[in-house]
């Protein structure tokens, strides 16, 4: 098992972790401190927090640079290109990161 | 001036210095005692007294930050905390150079509520994510960027 894997699936400090805010300076009280965490809080979260972070470009960067999972990053990058709005996003940016996450654990297990 | 417990009494020539330095602190001692009929070094000593009973906090300039072309946001956030954090929460708000205000109110949960200031929404928004989100007992943030302010003014005392 790779290392990066790992890294990716860590728990995270407070100070790490993913904070979901629906504009600017309005935080809902909901956070991830690790990729398992953030599956399931893009399933809950309030929909304008999901538009409002993909757009900024928040969550490739957490991504990016907390997580350090590039295949991720890209993958969430493809997505804003797309530019999904409502439901769409929700499902589609679910799709993505449950699935990055399966793998990486069935790869964990080895 | 007498202490009491914990209050300073001051007598009407106190009061009275206090509203002319609020007016303007740039005042000489001497045009203080003319208004009031007293010598400078009686206006002299009553304000040392009252600089070193603390009643007399500072001096300071208030600076039109616009008018040298600095540019800033201000916003007041309202923090929602767990009542057992709220006073850990107030005080590290308070340690930040970016917190201007920082009080307590309690309605029907316990709130902070903090001044802002900020170059940009974006360095607004990067520093309550990243150094006020994460404190231990906060609960979530309500911010409001001012967009226009009509008043301004420090509370003035008025003579008893």
């Amino acid at each position: 098992m790779p290392s990066s894997v790992t890294r990716i699936l860590r728990k995270l400090s407070r100070e790490n972790a993913f904070y979901f805010f629906t504009s600017i300076g309005n935080y809902t009280g909901e956070n991830a401190t690790s990729l398992e965490e953030f599956v399931n809080k893009v399933r809950e979260v309030n929909l304008k927090s999901l538009e409002f972070h993909l757009y900024r470009g928040d969550f490739e960067k957490w991504v990016a640079e907390v997580l350090e999972d590039g295949e991720l990053t890209e993958e969430i990058k493809r997505l804003k290109n797309l530019k999904p709005v409502g439901d769409a996003l929700r499902g589609q940016l679910y799709l993505i990161v449950s699935k990055r996450f399966e793998k990486l654990k069935s790869e964990f297990r080895g | 001036m007498k202490l009491k417990k914990q209050a300073i009494s001051l007598d009407s020539l106190d009061w009275n210095i206090l509203e002319a330095l609020q007016e303007n602190a740039k005042q000489t001692y001497t045009e203080i005692g003319r208004r009031f009929g007293v010598a400078h070094s009686t206006v002299y000593d009553r304000i040392r007294r009252m600089e070193e009973n603390g009643v007399i906090k500072k001096y300071t300039t208030v600076v039109d930050l616009k008018k040298i072309g600095v540019k800033y946001i201000t916003a007041i956030m309202t923090v929602f905390t767990d009542p057992k954090e709220s006073e850990n929460v107030a005080k590290k708000l308070s340690e930040a150079k970016e917190v201007l205000e920082v009080s307590t109110s309690l309605s029907e949960e316990l709130l902070i509520i903090a001044k802002v200031v900020a170059k940009d929404q974006d360095k607004l928004h990067s520093f309550i994510a990243q150094k006020v989100a994460p404190l231990p007992g906060v609960l979530r943030i309500r911010t409001s960027i001012i967009t226009r302010k009509y008043k301004e003014e420090e509370f003035l005392i008025e003579r008893r």
